[in-house]
């Protein structure tokens, strides 16, 4: 089990610089000034040198590559030629928001995604089944921007349940520190304001709950399939010949080995969600790092899309790592092989 | 265990619920004077820094305008500039020095005092490549102003005076001076901060920052201290929700009090709205078609008059602007001082362009290039659409235009170079004077590549015109010097000039005393809450 972990940590070094070499390569070969892109009409040809020699553009492409490296070595993201900002500051900002949001959605998607999906596989062919897997499909076919602004409509204009957007209720002017608002305003619920808590927590309903359809519906549908399948398996037929109650078949014999499939997707799912959700977050008004990750890139601001993208696929391929260990402590077969 | 882990999640939304109101709560306000409030304003974007000499977005400079002020700036609504850290200020007779009296007792929000040394560091770190604080730069507007090639030095006579010593005549300097980028800096907490003085900003303004919370929303409280009066809000708070109808449906709940630019197809709606007020104003820009004048077959007047009939501006605003946009007929905008409203535009008349085609030796038409932005611009809303627009109305005269698009740099640089035939681009303006438009964008010495004149078209008597009004102090005399020159503009058609963006505030009903800046600016100086 150790030498597994030990490997499968090996391996995060090569990847990582793989995914470093590719954001700056495919940075670099994207066509366009970034120096012309931030100026814009106004610009004339002197401001235009100075920001290239500033920005360290007027250099072969080997040495701009030779110096990146040597920041990403010491983790030093830069400044943002947009903002002036520290990227790595950015990311501290924006990513935390990113994170609790996806949290939050994928709590809510495995958990009613794998009850869907036991309950259609154990009523194959009724209703329930019907019904549910017509659910997902509009799950995963509805655009998220219409959906969300949709949800606010209903719940949020017309049943006045939930707020329309942001993380906290602005006028609070309560300043988070973490940037994980959960964490910042819980110490406050024994300060007698518990009002902060319960205002991030409010605010995190509609957003989150958006952002689950889609994880969501591929949940209940990878569940329904590969718990079906499992359920034709030979020791099943033994385990029920057996005399032991429907419910214990399913949830202590079958449905630990059917959820394998299930943790990848979760995994992955996770991943994709991590990289930012820019509708949702523009919508619902979420500062994450997804909406701050697409401004940089039509701003071409070199320094915060490297920093973003190589802290979002680190933070991928981490996922995967602990999805691979969770297999291991699942399924001890993959743990010797 | 589950179910006691539900029951918790349940109670807790439950709880939340009961905290909900707090939502709607909207003012803090004691009693049912003017004074006190708080006001929300919800914007599509964040500043990206609140150091008013490095930035050149306008969502940066709305709260700038808040927490800084100038020697002059703009009187409210219009593009006059007035006094304001400068209590007057004198010309000398050959135009090229400026004197200063500054107004006494006014305190930065860090206690320093504002003092003819602040006012000459505010410029000098902008233009001194030895300044200790010129490499905090890039210093975007200084340049984009080329104030550079105006201003020679700026020197403290006294405590209280300051001269600026111009190279040049420069009738518009004192625009200029109104802009964002010319308000006075503590020099004190400019030095402190260094490169993160765009996150600490302190100016003289009624308002100072409180709280910075990036990609969400910027806190400004009252500045108790304020030389100024009539400022009655507690708090303003700058909100970021990047969705236009999601802002629309937050001011419907009441959590903002004010949105920006709400999408046009809300507007409908928000003018049904009973407690809502919709603001609107004409934005200081322009969307405009250049025609390549340094190739054939642009050279020729009659070819471009027949393009100004070919093209109807009624559908392109219809498709393309929406509520938002008004027909173009000059190159400067209508609430500009200097607009001269006596221009009859050209009408939409196919058969009339196809005639001088024809008189210009093209019976049969021609085929062209017709260039489209890859990007949203405030002056125009989708440059491709209107180049399809276009594209089939010129077909209907006989010319074939193909539509050709780059990358927004690369199609700056192309154009800038003179690499297309018919381009679509605009303008907005920065400073409020006609000289930043017309000079900018259609003099002789704007049409040397880079160009900022990407018709390439060089009239003499045209440059003439706007050379003289750039060097005559008198307003009144300049405007009509520039009335002149939009004839000679109408006659040789180098632009079909397309549209004016209009822009849209709106706001509850009970916040008061709010003006439209012609300026596409937003400024709370004076607003208040009624009960």
């Amino acid at each position: 089990m150790f030498r597994f972990i030990l490997k499968r940590l090996a391996l995060l070094f090569p990847t990582v610089f793989g995914v470093v070499t590719l954001v700056f390569f495919m940075i670099a070969l994207t066509p366009g000034d970034p120096a012309r892109v931030m100026l814009g009409e106004r610009a004339s040809e002197k401001q235009l040198t100075e920001l290239r020699q500033q920005l360290g553009l007027d250099k072969p492409l080997a040495q701009q590559y030779g110096l990146y490296l040597k920041r990403i070595v010491k983790l030093d993201f830069g400044r943002s030629i947009r903002s002036g900002q520290k990227v790595a500051d950015d990311i501290r900002t924006y990513f935390p928001a990113t994170i609790e949001l996806t949290i939050f959605a994928m709590i809510i998607a495995s958990l009613l995604g794998i009850w869907i999906g036991v309950l259609s596989a154990t009523h194959k062919n009724t209703w329930i089944d019907v019904g549910s897997m017509m659910g997902a499909l509009v799950g995963v076919s509805m655009p998220i921007f219409w959906l969300a602004l949709v949800m606010i409509m209903i719940f949020s204009v017309g049943l006045d349940l939930f707020p329309t957007g942001s993380r906290m209720n602005v006028r609070f002017f309560f300043q988070p520190h973490t940037n994980f608002y959960l964490i910042d305003t819980f110490p406050y619920l024994f300060k007698g304001h518990p009002e902060y808590f319960l205002s991030a927590l409010h605010h995190l309903v509609l957003p989150s709950v958006c952002l689950a359809t889609i994880p969501l519906a591929i949940i209940a549908r990878t569940t329904r399939s590969s718990l079906l399948e499992v359920l034709k398996q030979d020791y099943i037929k033994t385990v029920r010949s057996a005399g032991v109650k429907e419910r214990r078949v399913i949830f202590r014999y079958a449905l630990r080995n059917a959820l394998l499939p299930v943790i990848t997707v979760i995994g992955l799912q996770f991943g994709y969600l991590l990289s930012g959700a820019v509708l949702t977050e523009t919508i619902f008004a979420w500062p994450g790092i997804g909406k701050w990750l697409y401004t940089a890139i039509q701003a071409r601001d070199y320094p915060a899309v490297q920093g973003g993208i190589i802290v979002i696929s680190t933070s991928f391929i981490l996922i995967n790592l602990l999805v691979d260990l969770l297999y291991s402590l699942i399924n001890p077969k993959i743990r010797l092989s | 265990m589950k179910k006691a882990l539900m029951l918790l999640l349940v109670l807790l939304m439950g709880g939340s619920f009961l905290f909900a109101s707090g939502d709607k709560e909207s003012n803090d306000k004691a009693s049912s004077s003017k004074e006190g409030g708080v006001l929300v304003f919800a914007r599509s974007n964040d500043a990206v820094g609140l150091d008013p000499g490095t930035e050149d977005d306008g969502e940066s400079f709305y709260p700038i305008r808040h927490i800084y002020e100038g020697l002059v700036a703009f009187k409210p609504g219009t593009t006059e500039p007035e006094p304001r850290l400068a209590e007057s200020w004198e010309v000398s007779a050959d135009g090229l020095t400026y004197t200063f009296h500054l107004r006494s007792g006014v305190k930065f929000t860090d206690g320093t005092p504002m003092n003819a040394d602040a006012v000459v560091y505010s410029f000098e770190r902008q233009f001194k490549e030895d300044h200790p604080a010129y490499d905090q730069g890039p210093w975007k507007y200084w340049g984009y102003m080329s104030m550079s090639d105006i201003v020679d030095s700026v020197v403290a006579l006294d405590d209280m005076t300051v001269q600026m010593n111009l190279q040049k005549v420069e009738a518009p300097l004192l625009n200029n001076l109104s802009m964002e980028f010319a308000v006075i800096v503590s020099p004190t907490a400019s030095a402190k901060y260094g490169d993160d003085f765009k996150n600490n900003p302190v100016g003289t303004g009624p308002y100072k920052m409180v709280s910075w919370t990036k990609g969400d929303s910027i806190v400004l409280e009252k500045n108790a201290d304020y030389w100024g009066e009539n400022i009655f809000l507690d708090r303003i708070i700058f909100k970021v929700i990047p969705d236009a109808t999601a802002r629309w449906l937050a001011l419907q709940k009441g959590e903002v009090d004010i949105i920006d630019l709400p999408s046009p197809e809300d507007l409908d709606a928000i003018r049904a709205d009973a407690n809502v007020d919709l603001v609107s104003g004409a934005g200081l820009n322009v969307g405009y078609l250049a025609m390549n004048t340094a190739k054939k077959p642009f050279d020729n007047k009659l070819v471009r008059q027949a393009i100004n009939y070919a093209i109807n501006k009624d559908d392109i605003i219809k498709g393309v602007y929406g509520d938002s946009g008004q027909a173009a007929k000059n190159p400067i905008p209508p609430t500009m001082w200097g607009y001269n409203d006596d221009i009859v535009p050209y009408e939409y008349n196919p058969a009339k362009a196809r005639e001088l085609l024809a008189k210009a030796g093209y019976p049969n038409g021609f085929s062209t290039t017709l260039w489209a932005m890859p990007v949203v611009r405030p002056y125009n809303p989708n440059a491709k659409k209107m180049a399809e627009v276009m594209q089939e109305q010129l077909k209907a005269v006989g010319i074939t235009a193909e539509i050709v698009s780059y990358e927004w740099g690369t199609y700056l640089d192309k154009t800038d170079n003179g690499e297309h035939d018919m381009a679509l681009l605009g303008w907005g303006g920065d400073n409020g004077d006609p000289d930043n438009f017309l000079w900018v964008l259609l003099s002789e010495p704007a049409a040397i590549p880079p160009a900022g004149n990407i018709a390439f078209w060089k009239n003499a008597e045209f440059t003439a015109l706007c050379k003289e009004a750039k060097e005559t102090a008198d307003l009144a005399t300049r405007a009509e010097l520039y009335k002149k020159a939009q004839v000679i503009f109408h006659e040789e058609c180098p632009w079909v000039p397309v549209a004016h963006s209009t822009d849209y505030v709106a706001m509850k009903k009970n916040v008061k005393g709010f003006v439209m800046s012609p300026l596409a600016r937003r400024e709370f100086y004076h607003c208040y809450l009624e009960d």
